[in-house]
C-alpha cells in the first residue's frame, strides 16, 4: 500500500520535469517523457512482483534522479540525453537480470576471491595497452572496440562484495585478536594482510590511474565497512592516518595528483588554465544564488563560441549547472534525495539478519553516499576537484548501469531481510 | 553492528551537510564577491545578451551601438564604434573578453539598464527585458575632430574643451589614437607600444610639467593670499639665486619693478619665482588644492584611468610639509606635473569668475523609449579664487594674448585671455632623448568677457614652444566651437 504515494510522487515527479520541459522544446520530449514512465512503471510493478518485500522507495527516489538527470543534459544536449536513455534502460536490463537471477545472493560469498580479483583486474585495465584511455591526465577509461566503459564504477561493487564478505568471516578474529599497544587498539597482524592490500590498491590507484576521487571513495568504503564490521574506531584512524600519509606522499611525488591538489588549494594562481573548472564551477554557482536563474537559462559555454564556460558540464560539473539554474534551494532538494535514499540504504543494513547482508547493504550505501559527496564536494571546492560521476544524474554509460546493479543487490537484501521481519 | 551503522548514517549525514554548508557559501554568502573577481566573466556575457544603450556625442552622432550576432540561445550583442578612431579616447571600449575602459566602463551601469535590486525584481516578475539606455555626451564632434587632426599634424598630445559655466566636456582628444573596432583584434599589440602607447589618454592620464602655463596659479594664490594686488611692483633680477642654483629669465633679461599684468604677459620667470616664495609652500598648495591638483579630477570617467596632478616623488604626490623647492614649483618646474584635464580646469574656473564647475562628458540618459530619465545638472566642486582675483587673472591673461608670449592664439574679432607654457624635457626617454625638446602648452579661453570655452592643449616632444604649436590648436578649436553657436 506504500505504493500508492510514491506511485502518485513518481508520476506528479515526471510530469513536473517534463512539462517543463515541454513548454521550452516541443511535443517530441512529452513522447519521451511517456516513454520513460511506462519504463519506470513496468520496472516498478516487476519489483513489486518479484521482490515483494524489498524497500518500496528506493526505486521511486532513484527513478527521480534519474528523470532528473535526463533531463539536465537533455539541456546540455538532446544527444547526449538520447545516448543516456539508452544506457539507462540498459541500466533497468541488468538490474531486472540481476534481480531475476541473483536472489540467493549468498553465492557471491563463495566466488568472493574471484570476485575481488575481478575488481582488481577492471582498475588495472585502463593502464593496459591497447584498452586503455587516459581523460584528463587520470586513466579511468576502457576502449573495448566500439564499447568505452570506466570500470572503477564496476569494480567499486566488486570490492564491497569481496570486503563484506571477508569482514563477515573475519570480524570476530579482528575484534577479539586485537592488542593494545601504546594505548591503541591495533588488529592482529594475521589478519591486517586483507587490510593492507586494499590500502595498497588504494595506494596504486593513486599512483597508476591517477584518480585521487576513486581512491578516496574506494579507501573511504573500505573504512566504513571496517569501522562498522568490528566497531573498532581506532582501526578507522590507523586507515585514515595511512591513507593521508599514502595521499601525501603521493601528491608531492605524482605530478597529476600533485596538480589536483595545487589547483584546491589555491585555483586563483592559474584562473585560465588549470584552476579553470574549478572556478568556473564556483562562478557558475554564485550566479545561481537562492532560487537558480531558471531552467536552461544558465550559460554553459561563451555565447555564440564553442569554448566552454562550465568545462565538462553533463559531467563533473553537473551539480554546479543545477546550482546555477534551480538555486541552492534545487541543489538542496538533490542532496536531499542523496541523503534519502542513503537512509533507506541503511535501513536496510539495520533490518538484515545475517552478517553478510548487513555488510553489503552497509557497503553499497556507503560507496553510493559518497560516491555523491566526493563530485558534490570537488565542484563545491570541499575536497579537490576529480572525475567521478554524480550517480544517476551525470551523463556517463558505466555510471548508471553499475548502479542500478548497485541498487539491485540493495534491493535483493532488503527483500530477504523484510520478509523475515514481517512474516 | 547497528549501532555502528546508525553512527555511519550521522556521518554520511555531516558529510551532505557540510555540501549544503559550502553551497550555500558559493551560490549566497560570497555571491558577490565572486561576481566580482577578474576571473569571472559571467557578469561581463550576461550583459553582452543584453542590447547595450548607445553613445551619442551632442549633435546625436553615434559614437557607439551594438549590433546583434547569432539567434537565439547564442545572441548577444557586440560593440560598433562607427567613428573610429575620433573618439578612442575618452569613450574607451567594451567587449567581453576585453573587458571596458574609460567612458564605457564608468557609464556601465546606464548602458545596459541596470536598475535597483528592488526594481529589477518586479521588472523579472512582470517579464520585463533588461534594456539598456543611450548616454549623450556634451562632446562635439566637429570640434573633437579639429583637435585631433592638428594633434596628428604636429606631435603626440592632448587638447581638452570645458564650456566654464556648466562643467561639460566638448573636446577631449588625444594623439597617439586608436581604433576600439580593432581593440579584440590587436590589444595586445596596443598595450605593447611603449612609444606610441595609444591606449593613454593623455588628456587625463598623461603627466607633463605644465611649465609657464602654472604660473597663473602662482598669481591666483597671489592674490588670493593677499600678497599681491594688480598693482603690487617687483623686480626680477634675472639670474636669481634660488636653492643654491640659479633662476634665469627667458634671454637671461632682468626687469625693473613690474606689475602682474607685465610679468605675465613676458612669462618672467624670477618675478613668479619671488612671488611663489613670498605665498610659501603652504598657501601655494591650498590654491591648487582648490583648482582640483592632488586628488583625482571629478570627472566621470574611472577613478583608476584619471591621474591626479601635483608634484610628484617617484609615484606619491607631495604634500604642504614636504620639502619641495616652491620657487621652481611656483614656475611650473620642479617636479610638478599636470593632465591636460587639470590645466583645463584651471582655466576654466577663471573663466567662470573663480568657481570651477565639475567636468563632466555626460549630458543626458534616455530609455529605450526616447524619454529622457537623467539629466546632468551642473553642479560646482569648488572656488579656487574670488570673482574678484578672477578678473584680475582674466585681464592679465588677456594682455597675453594681445600683446605677450601667446599672440598665436588671437582670434579675429574676438578677445582671447590665455597663457602659455613651454616646459623643457631634454633627454626624455619617451622623446627619443633628443637635448632640444619640450612640453609645449596653451591654456585659455574665449571670448575672454562672457567665456564660452576654456581649452588647454599640449604637445610632447616638439622642439618648438607653446606659441608656435599649441597656441595655434587653441585657436582653431577654440574657433570651430564659437562658430558652432
Amino acid at each position: 500500500m506504500a505504493l500508492v504515494p510514491v506511485a502518485l510522487l513518481l508520476t506528479a515527479g515526471f510530469t513536473a520535469v517534463f512539462a517543463q520541459e515541454s513548454t521550452r522544446i516541443d511535443n517530441a520530449s512529452l513522447v519521451y517523457g511517456a516513454y520513460f514512465l511506462a519504463v519506470c512503471v513496468a520496472t516498478h510493478l516487476y519489483l513489486r512482483i518479484r521482490l515483494p518485500n524489498a524497500d518500496p522507495y528506493l526505486f521511486p527516489l532513484v527513478a527521480l534522479l534519474t528523470a532528473f538527470g535526463l533531463v539536465m543534459i537533455y539541456r546540455i544536449d538532446p544527444t547526449l540525453a538520447r545516448d543516456q536513455a539508452n544506457w539507462f534502460v540498459l541500466g533497468l536490463v541488468l538490474f531486472a537480470l540481476t534481480i531475476q537471477f541473483l536472489r540467493d545472493y549468498e553465492v557471491l560469498e563463495r566466488y568472493r576471491y574471484t570476485i575481488a580479483a575481478v575488481g582488481l583486474l577492471l582498475l588495472l585495465a585502463p593502464r593496459l595497452p591497447g584498452i586503455g584511455q587516459q581523460v584528463n591526465g587520470a586513466y579511468l577509461g576502457v576502449k573495448l572496440g566500439p564499447l568505452a566503459f570506466q570500470p572503477a564504477e564496476f569494480s567499486k561493487i566488486c570490492l564491497v562484495v569481496f570486503l563484506a564478505s571477508y569482514l563477515r568471516e573475519h570480524r570476530e578474529v579482528l575484534i577479539v585478536g586485537a592488542r593494545r599497544v601504546l594505548g591503541v587498539t591495533l588488529p592482529p597482524l594475521k589478519h591486517f594482510g586483507p587490510m593492507l592490500v586494499v590500502w595498497g590498491a588504494s595506494m596504486f590507484m593513486l599512483v597508476f590511474i591517477r584518480d585521487l576521487g576513486s581512491s578516496l571513495m574506494f579507501f573511504a568504503a573500505f573504512l566504513a565497512l571496517l569501522y562498522v564490521a568490528t566497531g573498532r574506531f581506532s582501526f578507522v584512524v590507523i586507515g585514515m592516518a595511512m591513507f593521508l600519509l599514502g595521499a601525501w606522499f603521493f601528491a608531492a611525488t605524482v605530478p597529476h595528483v600533485h596538480d589536483r591538489v595545487e589547483i584546491w588549494l589555491d585555483p586563483y594562481a592559474h584562473p585560465h588554465k588549470s584552476g579553470y573548472q574549478i572556478l568556473q564551477s564556483i562562478f557558475a554557482q554564485a550566479d545561481g544564488g537562492l532560487f537558480g536563474k531558471g531552467f536552461a537559462q544558465g550559460m554553459i559555454t561563451v555565447p555564440g563560441t564553442h569554448s566552454a564556460l562550465l568545462p565538462a558540464a553533463q559531467t563533473d560539473t553537473i551539480y554546479s549547472l543545477i546550482v546555477n539554474e534551480l538555486g541552492l534551494f534545487g541543489a538542496c532538494a538533490v542532496i536531499l534525495i542523496y541523503l534519502l535514499i542513503s537512509a533507506r540504504g541503511f535501513k536496510i543494513a539495520l533490518l538484515a539478519d545475517d552478517g553478510f547482508s548487513k555488510l553489503l547493504a552497509t557497503g553499497l550505501t556507503a560507496v553510493f553516499a559518497i560516491q555523491a559527496f566526493v563530485i558534490i564536494g570537488g565542484v563545491t571546492r570541499v575536497i579537490p576537484l576529480t572525475g567521478v560521476t554524480l550517480p544517476f544524474i551525470s551523463y556517463g554509460g558505466s555510471s548508471i548501469v553499475a548502479n542500478f546493479v548497485l541498487l539491485a543487490l540493495l534491493l535483493l537484501v532488503s527483500d530477504r531481510a523484510r520478509r523475515e521481519v514481517t512474516p | 553492528m547497528n549501532r555502528q551503522i546508525v553512527q555511519l548514517f550521522a556521518f554520511v549525514v555531516v558529510l551532505f551537510a557540510v555540501l549544503v554548508g559550502f553551497t550555500s557559501y558559493w551560490s549566497v554568502f560570497d555571491a558577490k564577491a565572486l561576481r566580482e573577481e577578474n576571473a569571472n566573466k559571467r557578469p561581463l556575457l550576461e550583459q553582452q545578451q543584453i542590447e547595450r544603450g548607445r553613445i551619442l556625442a551632442a549633435d546625436g552622432t553615434v559614437i557607439a551601438k551594438s549590433v546583434p550576432k547569432g539567434h537565439g540561445s547564442s545572441l548577444r550583442y557586440v560593440r560598433r564604434y562607427p567613428e573610429g578612431v575620433l573618439y578612442g579616447h575618452p569613450i574607451g571600449y567594451s567587449y567581453v573578453e576585453e573587458g571596458d575602459s574609460e567612458f564605457e566602463q564608468f557609464h556601465n551601469d546606464e548602458l545596459v539598464g541596470n536598475e535597483s535590486e528592488f526594481s529589477s525584481i518586479l521588472d523579472e516578475l512582470r517579464g520585463h527585458q533588461q534594456e539598456g539606455n543611450d548616454v549623450v555626451t556634451n562632446l562635439d564632434p566637429t570640434a573633437q575632430a579639429v583637435a585631433l587632426a592638428d594633434l596628428e599634424a604636429v606631435g603626440f598630445g592632448a587638447v581638452v574643451a570645458i564650456e566654464p559655466k556648466s562643467g561639460r566636456v566638448e573636446v577631449m582628444a588625444s594623439n597617439k589614437p586608436y581604433d576600439p573596432n580593432r581593440v579584440p583584434h590587436e590589444l595586445t599589440r596596443l598595450n605593447n607600444s611603449t612609444v606610441e602607447t595609444p591606449l593613454l589618454d593623455r588628456a587625463t592620464q598623461g603627466l607633463y610639467p605644465p611649465g609657464s602655463t602654472f604660473k597663473v596659479v602662482t598669481a591666483a594664490a597671489g592674490l588670493e593670499s593677499g600678497e599681491i594686488t594688480p598693482e603690487t611692483a617687483l623686480a626680477a633680477p634675472s639670474p636669481l639665486e634660488v636653492e643654491g642654483t640659479p633662476l634665469q629669465n627667458d634671454f637671461n633679461e632682468s626687469f625693473p619693478p613690474i606689475t602682474l599684468d607685465t610679468a605675465l604677459t613676458n612669462s618672467v620667470n624670477t618675478w613668479f619665482g619671488q612671488l611663489g616664495q613670498q605665498v610659501g609652500q603652504e598657501r601655494l598648495f591650498e590654491t591648487m588644492e582648490k583648482f582640483g591638483f592632488n586628488s583625482t579630477p571629478p570627472i566621470d570617467l574611472p577613478g583608476d584611468q584619471v591621474y591626479a596632478s601635483g608634484v610628484y616623488s617617484e609615484e606619491h604626490l607631495l604634500h604642504r610639509d614636504d620639502p619641495v623647492d616652491v620657487a621652481r614649483v611656483a614656475i611650473g618646474q620642479e617636479r610638478l606635473l599636470a593632465t591636460p584635464l587639470q590645466m583645463t580646469m584651471v582655466a576654466a574656473a577663471i573663466a567662470n569668475g573663480g568657481k570651477l564647475m565639475k567636468p563632466q562628458l555626460w549630458s543626458r540618459v534616455v530609455d529605450p523609449d526616447g524619454r529622457t530619465i537623467e539629466r546632468l545638472d551642473p553642479s560646482e566642486y569648488s572656488q579656487p579664487v574670488s570673482e574678484r582675483t578672477a578678473a584680475d587673472l582674466n585681464a592679465a591673461m588677456q594682455g597675453v594674448v594681445s600683446e605677450g608670449t601667446g599672440t598665436n592664439a588671437a582670434i579675429e574679432g574676438v578677445s582671447v585671455a590665455g597663457k602659455t607654457g613651454t616646459a623643457e624635457t631634454p633627454y626624455n626617454e619617451s622623446c627619443g632623448g633628443g637635448s632640444e625638446e619640450n612640453q609645449a602648452w596653451f591654456m585659455g579661453f574665449a571670448p575672454a568677457e562672457e567665456p564660452r570655452i576654456a581649452i588647454a592643449a599640449t604637445v610632447e616632444c616638439t622642439t618648438q614652444f607653446g606659441n608656435d604649436v599649441a597656441a595655434p590648436i587653441f585657436r582653431d578649436v577654440a574657433e570651430t566651437i564659437l562658430a558652432g553657436e
